[in-house]
């Protein structure tokens, strides 16, 4: 019983004895909420520029292979290499060329976005029904036209779903960006990598970015396809 | 030509560092050459010790399911959520709520469970591509489900199991890199401690992670392609250009 008391008590008090303790603090996480402000900003910034930057090298490189496949088995392979090296390894082996910061850190995390990228976009045309491409070259569309109005819209699907996994694994990694010199969530966990409400605001902002970017890409593929809300 | 100039002078000083060692920027131990040897051994056994944890759960799990046909949901949520949980949070998380335990099974532990997804993932959608007229002629010449599945669905499914291994081991290969950040004293220390080291050893170390993925990713290919059934070798050249997976595609995303 008067150990019962003895805890109703520890959290009757202000937050400072749960931080010394290592607590779960909410009083703590309230009061210290915006030092997580800009490095979640920082890491938004990181992870949409680099999937963006990702995506437009993949799909130009996939518009490239899609009419020249002996293109498709030497693009995955260099993509594969540049997925395969490990990203903290990466900021290092640039820090010759390019120092420390944003940039740095960008480079490492397109690199690593490409290959998904562009198996997805290359898995999307791919998968085009023949039939949908004859009716379309029956109807006397031009191979650019077929491209953009009938393999583009039906590919899609594969394309979002690369994006989507772009996206969560980016967030993933650019909390590792701080390594690098740029900001994000990575550095304010890093900060205090013991403090448990620390740790646990930091790490639950990354995944809530990665969820949140998730959703919004499907809510984005849900808008711009309504033909396949139509078809079910 | 002065910037080529320092950009090869980096690089060369770092290749120094990997195989001669040198007295440490702060003066006193020594650091780099034979010295990288038990940063080494220790990222090897950290990975193995997680890559096996990973293994064990994650290959009956994922056999299991497939077998069933039941827990597609539960897989999908698994990897996606596995995804997106930054793997410097599952370390951090480790460390700061279980203080009492070795750093190195924290660590362990945290690298295990990022493996999990791929292997998992993999193993499900292997066995749910192996044709059911192969599953249902073993089933018709009498076999139990133990049997289907060690003697008709795994074999089948090895390609698929082994790139989800592949993955996962590159993947813990790179995130043992952090480890030092915690007290686990893997490859990753030459460059987090870039104080003690220097600039040699931070560009050094980060040569040796990446061969050690890079070999990782090459020599567990030959695995893969080792072992690959030769009919399922066959049937792909026969069949290269047609979808292999069909809708299961759509809806989960394999690693290769």
């Amino acid at each position: 019983m008067s150990e019962l008391f003895a805890q109703l008590q520890r959290r009757d008090r202000s937050g400072e004895d749960c931080v010394s303790e290592n607590g779960i603090c909410p009083d703590w996480i309230v009061d210290n909420l915006d030092r997580y402000v800009d490095p979640f900003w920082d890491h938004v910034y990181l992870t949409l520029t680099s999937v963006a930057i990702g995506f437009a090298i993949a799909f130009g490189l996939a518009l490239l292979a899609h009419r020249r496949r002996w293109l498709v088995a030497p693009i995955v392979q260099v993509t594969g290499i540049l997925y395969t090296l490990p990203s903290v390894a990466v900021f290092f082996l640039l820090l010759p060329l390019t120092g420390r910061g944003n940039t740095t850190a960008i480079i490492a995390l397109v690199a690593y976005s490409l290959l998904i990228l562009f198996r997805n976009v290359i898995a999307g045309f791919d998968n085009v029904p023949a039939e949908s491409k004859d009716a379309g070259r029956g109807m006397g569309l031009t191979e650019n036209q077929l491209l953009w109005r009938v393999e583009l819209p039906l590919a899609l699907p594969e394309i979002m779903a690369g994006l989507r996994i772009a996206a969560t694994t980016t967030v993933g990694l650019a909390a590792l960006a701080f390594l690098a010199g740029a900001g994000g969530l990575g550095a304010a966990l890093f900060a205090d990598i013991n403090f448990r409400s620390n740790v646990l605001v930091a790490g639950g902002l990354a995944v809530l970015l990665a969820v949140a970017l998730d959703l919004m890409i499907l809510a984005f593929q849900w808008a711009i396809t309504p033909w396949l809300r139509a078809a079910t | 030509m002065s910037a080529t100039l320092a950009f090869l002078g980096d690089f060369g000083d770092a290749f120094d560092y990997i195989f001669n060692s040198r007295e440490s920027e702060a003066g006193g131990a020594r650091v780099g050459g034979s010295e990288l040897l038990p940063l080494l051994w220790t990222h090897l056994k950290v990975t193995g010790v997680a890559m096996a944890i990973a293994i064990a759960i994650a290959l009956p799990v994922g056999l299991a399911l497939g077998h069933s046909g039941r827990g597609a949901f539960a897989t999908i949520s698994v990897s996606n959520v596995g995804r997106a949980v930054p793997s410097i949070a599952l370390i951090a998380f480790f460390v700061a709520f279980f203080p009492s335990t070795p750093e190195f099974w924290n660590v362990a532990v945290a690298l295990a469970l990022l493996a999990i997804p791929p292997i998992l993932t993999n193993a499900y959608v292997g066995v749910r591509q192996v044709s059911r007229d192969a599953v249902d002629a073993a089933r018709g010449m009498g076999m139990s489900s133990i049997q289907i599945v060690r003697s008709v669905e795994l074999p089948l499914a090895l390609p698929l199991i082994f790139g989800g291994i592949k993955t996962s081991t590159v993947n813990v290969i790179a995130t043992a890199t952090i480890a030092p950040l915690v007290g686990v004293l893997t490859l990753g220390d030459p460059i987090i401690s870039g104080t003690v080291h220097g600039r040699a050893g931070q560009i050094g170390a980060s040569i040796v992670v990446a061969a050690l993925a890079v070999f990782a990713e090459l020599g567990l290919s030959a695995v893969q392609r080792a072992v690959t059934p030769t009919g399922v070798k066959l049937e792909r050249g026969a069949s290269a250009r047609a979808p292999r997976l069909g809708t299961l595609k759509r809806r989960i995303q394999t690693v290769p």
